[in-house]
């Protein structure tokens, strides 16, 4: 037995081309379609965020923004300074739709030693990266968080059963359980938007309240352009024009969750 | 057979009263729960599954290691656990009612649990979680029940029987191996994202399970007419001995890909729970009690000796329930957790009322256990008589 290189290498030849023409035959096209991304068409909505005009003031106003719109609690101040909590039950508790953290949070696994000074303690704003294969998604039990067409990772909290699988999923830590009832928290209730109730998961839904609407994300508003919202698929779009002239980094995006919420640094 | 259940000794009684008062109060503490919120456990934004949780993980393996007595008898017809099969299929049902139990009071909304079979999800590990530990649920009901009832009227169960029966052993190694999948399947948990973590459960649940059984055989001895049999016993030590060296090496091969790749994001939550990471690690002792008892276990089981002699074993069975247990009913929820995705560390630590409810989840499992063993013990000295 054995076989040399010469034969293997024609072997080898015959197979692939073998290959490629059963491929041609059952699925014509595919092949090339599946190497060559195709220009997907629908809205894909996306954000970038230009860390070179986040100061950590535009990033409050953004935090504030998100926050007051949807009547996310503020277990940190409360609005009664009766209901003040420990250290320990502000951190446990704690509701996040956008908030910061430093770089070397923010992008475990990507620490770039002393060259990189600059990136160290800086504060990133942080929200749902609405990614394109959900982990969250992929574990829910019953539909009640679930990918729309446009990409917005969704969340029914009518129907959440509380499990919190999809806490445990998210690489990126970014959805809040109400661990108890948020109201009394809320310093100005929003009548426009719903509250939320005892044991429910809940997290950015990217302003899809307003986006029907045809507004952008609060956020974005509030940012003063350091943030860059807008449709993928559209060739002229703003995330597309800053994703052409600058290099950008996502978080964890050897998952292959595919965020989709873009740093510029 | 059930009318077993309501005669007996006035220790029976006092037992059924003590775990009875136990669930109650647990009740009594859920009830605050549900009335004020997940918030009275220790769980967190970082740490969202906790103590229920991992009595739910413990617990089914508990309840999958019923198998082992069933396989040898029906597969290998090892005519020496007929006696016992019932024991480990009644323990099975204890276990996996208690397993229903802890993800009840674990759910934030209780009362939407239904949505589960409302909206049937099946990329969900949970949906089909649900789906098995159900069926392993029925399936011990039945295959339980019907047996001692044969028994009790020194009849052959029914034919209809037999395909239930096989069908409950491949059901076995399934609930766990699916237990092991609501974790191993999620990115960005370092700590679990292993393709050994199943085959982990599944041994240290054949070492736990059948070491309960191994004590409870000896409670039964002690205070009933009926004795599982000294060989019974033996043959599940040796299968104990075997599970426990299994697990202990499954741990090693984890520990060498884990340390010799040097990946931080797998690595950091074995430093958390064995040295503490960034001066936090309340888990340390444990753990390093957890995995040192657990090779002396493993160890002391080796030796004839010790295993022969049964006061010995029914200490070596007690390490080895405590150390896989603080492994499992510890270690795991809390080292998957913790550091978070962000690298930040914190802790997790269960509140007293969390430990009351957990605490009377299991009176409640352990007093429907007393029932069916009562029952059991009874039929079984019935024929002897």
């Amino acid at each position: 037995m054995g076989i040399n290189r010469r034969d293997f290498l024609k072997l080898a030849g015959l197979l692939g081309l073998g290959g490629k023409a059963a491929f041609e035959l059952v699925l014509p096209g595919e092949v090339e379609a599946a190497v060559a991304r195709t220009e997907a068409t629908g809205t894909r909505w996306a954000v970038v965020v230009d860390m070179r005009k986040l100061t950590d003031k535009v990033a409050a106003r953004c935090i504030e923004a998100c926050h007051s719109l949807h009547n996310v609690p503020n277990y940190l101040e409360p609005p009664d300074p009766k209901l003040a909590l420990s250290e320990d039950l502000k951190n446990r508790w704690q509701i996040k739709w956008i908030w910061t953290d430093v770089y070397e949070h923010a992008f475990v696994g990507f620490e770039q030693d002393h060259k990189w000074d600059k990136l160290q303690g800086m504060n990133f704003l942080l929200l749902c990266n609405h990614c394109d294969n959900p982990p969250c998604v992929r574990v829910c039990p019953t539909q009640a968080t679930y990918r729309r067409p446009d990409g917005i990772v969704m969340m029914d909290m009518h129907r959440c059963i509380g499990c919190r699988f999809c806490m445990a999923g998210c690489p990126y830590a970014a959805r809040s359980f109400n661990w108890r009832d948020p109201r009394p928290y809320i310093a100005k209730i929003n009548p426009n938007y719903p509250t939320r109730e005892i044991g429910v998961v809940e997290k950015c839904l990217l302003c899809e309240e307003r986006l029907a609407q045809g507004q952008q994300p609060a956020c974005v508003e509030a940012s003063g352009g350091a943030l860059i919202f807008g449709n993928l698929n559209e060739e002229n779009s703003p995330v597309r024009a800053a994703l052409r002239a600058h290099y950008t980094i996502r978080r964890k995006p050897y998952l292959g969750t595919n965020p989709q919420v873009y740093y510029i640094v | 057979m059930l009318e077993n259940a309501f005669v007996g000794t006035r220790r029976y009684y006092t037992l059924l009263a003590v775990l009875a008062t136990l669930s109650a109060v647990g009740f009594l503490v859920y009830l605050k729960q549900l009335s004020f919120g997940l918030g009275i456990t220790g769980m967190s934004r970082d740490v969202s599954w906790g103590f229920y949780i991992a009595q739910f993980t413990y617990l089914v393996g508990v309840a999958a290691s019923a198998v082992m007595v069933v396989l040898p008898y029906y597969l290998h017809d090892y005519k020496a656990f007929g006696r016992v099969t019932i024991l480990g299929e009644f323990l099975a049902v204890a276990a996996v009612t208690m397993c229903l139990l802890f993800i009840i009071v674990d759910l934030g909304r209780p009362d939407r649990l239904f949505n589960v079979l409302k909206y049937p999800t099946p990329n969900s590990v949970l949906f089909w979680d649900m789906i098995v530990l159900n069926g392993y649920l029925f399936l011990n009901i039945v295959c339980g029940w019907m047996v001692l009832e044969s028994e009790r009227h020194q009849v052959p169960p029914p034919k209809w029987l037999k395909p239930l029966i096989l069908l409950s052993i491949p059901w076995a190694p399934s609930i766990h191996t699916v237990t092991a999948f609501l974790y191993a399947g999620l990115p960005g948990r370092g700590y679990w994202l292993t393709a050994i973590m199943a085959p982990r459960f599944l041994s240290s649940a054949f070492a736990a399970g059948p070491a309960l059984l191994i004590l409870l055989a000896l409670l039964v001895r002690r205070y009933t007419k009926f004795d599982p049999g000294r060989e019974q016993i033996q043959t599940l030590a040796k299968i104990v001995t075997y599970a426990i060296l299994v697990n202990v090496f499954f741990f090693f091969c984890e520990l060498f890909t884990v340390f010799y790749s040097r990946i931080p994001e797998h690595m950091d939550h074995f430093y958390y729970l064995f040295y503490g990471l960034q001066g936090k690690g309340w888990l340390v002792p444990w753990m390093w009690f957890s995995i040192v008892g657990m090779c002396l276990a493993a160890l002391l089981m080796v030796s004839p000796k010790i295993r022969q002699n049964e006061t010995t074993l029914a200490l070596t069975c007690g390490l080895i329930i405590l150390t896989t247990y603080i492994d499992k009913g510890l270690g795991l929820i809390s080292g998957g957790f913790v550091p978070n995705p962000l690298h930040q560390v914190n802790e997790y630590v269960p509140t007293v009322p969390e430990v009351i409810i957990t605490l009377g989840v299991w009176a409640t499992g352990f007093l429907i256990l007393t029932i069916l063993y009562k029952v059991a013990v009874s039929v079984k000295e019935e024929i002897q008589a």
